[in-house]
């Protein structure tokens, strides 16, 4: 059966969409040797500048760069004020959420979503019970990862409440094409996103009671993968990238080691899992986190953001209710569709998904990153079966969605240009208020056929335009 | 300023600055090997002077057995597992670097990594086909490119302050350190003032080489370099960019300008040193015996450092 697939650039007559026109004209009159010096060009730009990633589980620890795609994907600004409303009304769903199940929990009160399924969780943290917020923020940065099926459509993917990464690919991409290629920016009005680091320190700086709050980015240390963004977005904000050590708790306040002596921190953008922030609280064995944190942050002397607790909210089984949460918070009508989805933990809709596992994307409920999970159609038979053991042996830790199709993107590949499915991550900053620059992060899978963008998977990226229309 | 990344930055210039008075203190240890020995043997005496001056002789002796012209001077320029070889420095100085690289601008950054992948590739020519002397010189200029890089595109920052503290520091100890041992080897010829032996005059004009201030000796002083005349230059002129004094005066100045009272006991300390220096004539020096008196500097100088690194490089 042939998918119908929507393509982002040509409509399904073949013809350009009007927003690609003026890039359509531009990519036909530029030389195509002068394309791939550029491309080269970009390629050599990221490299000296050290814009890389670290492959786990890759023996040799390799740094790699992304790829990065010159063609942009372009978002007509009509649409992109949909998604955007889309985007703040789920996160404000999502934070509302948070807030009432770490306290009066009216959720589970009115039998909307069952108390197991999220005081049962693995993301759900007993510590935040009952703790007030400064302006009841929990997931101050969130990354919402979105797809678009065969008709067009927008499906919100997964939410990512955590600490969602690759906002600073979405500034480099830009800053590259503006730089190899300043004449499309001449050409036509794109939305500007330079900007998101200046949004973010006020963000992180409205979440704190604390007039000119002192912030820190804290950071798991450089052999982690995302340590150029950690490094780059504190520098973009001007703040310190600290690790663990370098900071201690005193009196339940926290403080940095400076050379001028300690100086208390106010603000703590943590690129830091939960399990490894304090050892005292969580995973003793950390080596990356602070002794007492959790004391200093429960006397409420220390923002955290995003807050302890929230992965509760993203874990993929307790997503089939957001749409719900976004009725019972806000009274509105969920703006953003949801992907159909089967939970492995109920007996019928496990036999449901073991039947129908060629056609079914199947995940793990707490995985992200691309990691364990499992694509129906683009896996072999002895792929399939060796996941059905695990899924048989763990059902409550898998759910199952139909494929979808991903829209595609025209993309430079070996061959020359082919289309490629992207998905799009626009990040979700919630401060004095919930904000988000134009666009996001899109990730292109690079093979063909392919509908894992995830970097660790051989994922690329392209810099993302909204363009007036 | 974290007190991590003031450590990094700390260390990674001291790291250079050791790579480049290692080279230094070779080069000339290396090319007096050369000279005839007054009958006194074979040169090793020269090329065992670095493992005095570093204290590195037991680890070498563990290592190796038996002095040897050629592995003393692998010990000191590529072997990776003697943590004070030229090639240990450079390494570590790089990864301090990458640390913090954020804190430094991409011409100090490009230059210090450059000079560490060079640094391999030479290791992998091997000391015999690039030459010692020819790596000793080019030691020295890669530490000249990264200084004038730092000099050159570095904000005036407590970065900036750190970076000169670490190379200070280092060369303070360095220069003493240089100036006690060239003073031992040379033993009785160094008390008889103006002698002019051969060995005293190459055992003298070869310090005053390694620590390039040949042309100022002969300038301020017009004349043969005997023990006084050397002491004075190498502790007490302040115009001398690697005498004790220009030192001293140097990390006056920067652990002045740190902000903070954490470090009022290394201020202070620094800032009595400095008292110290600029009210001692040379006489009193020798006075008080030459080795002695540089002995007891010594470790004053690192009581300086201890009291750095607690002030502001691990602070709590």
């Amino acid at each position: 059966m042939a998918r119908i697939l929507y393509d982002e650039m040509y409509d399904a007559s073949g013809a350009v969409r009007p927003h690609y026109r003026e890039f359509a004209r531009w990519l036909a009159n530029t030389p195509p040797e002068q394309l791939a010096q550029r491309r080269r060009e970009a390629d050599l730009l990221f490299h000296r500048a050290g814009i890389t990633f670290t492959v786990y589980g890759d023996d040799q620890g390799t740094e790699r760069l992304i790829p990065f795609d010159t063609i942009p994907r372009s978002i007509p600004a009509s649409e992109w004020r949909v998604v955007e409303r889309g985007c703040i009304q789920r996160v404000k769903a999502l934070n509302m959420f948070l807030a009432d199940l770490y306290h009066g929990q009216r959720i589970i009160k009115a039998g909307i979503i069952p108390a197991e399924q999220v005081l049962a969780n693995e993301g759900y943290q007993m510590a935040m019970q009952g703790l007030d917020l400064h302006r009841n923020l929990y997931a101050h940065i969130a990354g919402v990862d979105l797809v678009r099926d065969g008709d067009g459509s927008y499906y919100v993917l997964e939410d990512n409440l955590r600490t969602p990464s690759g906002v600073s690919y979405m500034l480099e991409d830009r800053k590259m094409m503006m730089r190899l290629f300043p004449e499309l920016f001449a050409a036509q009005r794109i939305a500007p996103i330079d900007h998101y680091p200046s949004l973010l320190l006020s963000t992180l700086k409205s979440s704190s009671p604390v007039d000119d709050p002192s912030v820190v980015v804290l950071t798991p240390g450089h052999f982690n993968s995302a340590y150029f963004e950690h490094a780059f977005l504190a520098r973009e904000m001007g703040v310190e990238l600290v690790e663990g050590a370098d900071l201690f708790v005193r009196d339940e306040k926290v403080f940095m080691r400076t050379t001028a002596g300690p100086q208390q921190v106010d603000v703590i953008y943590r690129r830091l899992d939960d399990a490894f922030l304090d050892p005292l609280a969580f995973n003793p064995d950390s080596m990356l986190g602070v002794p007492g944190l959790l004391s200093a942050y429960r006397a409420g002397n220390v923002v955290l953001a995003n807050a302890i607790g929230t992965g509760v909210a993203d874990d993929k089984s307790v997503y089939p209710f957001v749409p719900d949460m976004i009725r019972f918070y806000l009274d509105e009508e969920p703006i953003l569709k949801n992907v159909p989805t089967w939970q492995c933990r109920k007996a019928d809709e496990l036999s449901h998904v073991l039947a129908h596992l060629p056609e079914l994307v199947v995940k793990e409920t707490q995985g992200s990153g691309g990691y364990g999970m499992l694509v129906g159609p683009a896996a072999s038979k002895a792929e399939i079966e060796t996941f059905r053991d695990r899924l048989k042996a763990n059902p409550a830790a898998y759910i199952a969605q139909p494929t979808l199709s991903l829209s595609t993107c025209p993309t430079f590949v070996e061959q020359g240009i082919a289309p490629r499915h992207i998905d799009l991550r626009p990040f979700v900053l919630s401060g004095k208020e919930t904000r988000l620059v134009p666009g996001g992060l899109t990730r292109v899978a690079l093979r063909e056929g392919s509908l894992v963008v995830n970097s660790s998977q051989g994922g690329g990226t392209k810099d993302t335009w909204v363009v007036e229309d | 300023m974290l007190s991590r990344t003031a450590a990094e930055l700390y260390w990674m210039s001291r790291y250079l600055e050791r790579a480049e008075n290692l080279a230094r203190m070779l080069d000339v240890s290396y090319s007096l090997s050369l000279m005839p020995q007054d009958g006194q043997g074979t040169g090793l005496d020269e090329l065992t002077m670095p493992l005095l001056i570093t204290g590195n002789m037991d680890d070498y002796l563990a290592r190796h057995g038996e002095l040897d012209a050629e592995r003393l001077l692998h010990f000191f320029a590529f072997d990776g597992d003697n943590p004070g070889s030229i090639f240990s420095c450079l390494r570590a100085a790089r990864s301090n670097a990458h640390v913090v690289r954020g804190r430094i601008t991409a011409d100090m950054w490009e230059n210090i990594n450059a000079t560490w992948l060079e640094m391999r590739d030479i290791a992998q020519q091997g000391l015999q086909s690039y030459g010692i002397s020819a790596f000793c010189e080019w030691v020295k200029q890669r530490s000249h490119l990264f200084r004038g890089a730092a000099f050159g595109t570095s904000l005036r920052n407590d970065a900036f302050r750190f970076i000169r503290l670490g190379t200070y520091i280092e060369r303070a100890d360095n220069t003493l350190r240089l100036l006690d041992s060239r003073y031992e080897l040379l033993g009785d010829a160094a008390e008889s003032i103006g002698d002019g032996s051969a060995r005293g005059y190459y055992q003298w004009n070869a310090l005053l080489r390694a620590l390039s201030v040949f042309e100022a000796f002969t300038e301020i002083y017009r004349g043969s370099p005997d023990k006084r005349q050397v002491a004075e230059l190498l502790i007490l002129r302040e115009d001398v960019p690697r005498s004790l004094r220009a030192c001293l005066g140097e990390i006056n100045q920067i652990l002045a300008s740190l902000p903070g009272v954490n470090g009022r006991p290394a201020q202070r300390m620094v800032a009595s040193l400095e008292a110290r220096l600029r009210y001692t004539g040379i006489e009193e020096i020798l006075d008080e015996g030459l080795h002695v008196w540089l002995s007891d500097f010594i470790l004053l100088v690192r009581r300086l450092a201890n009291a750095i690194q607690s002030s502001y490089l691990e602070a709590a």
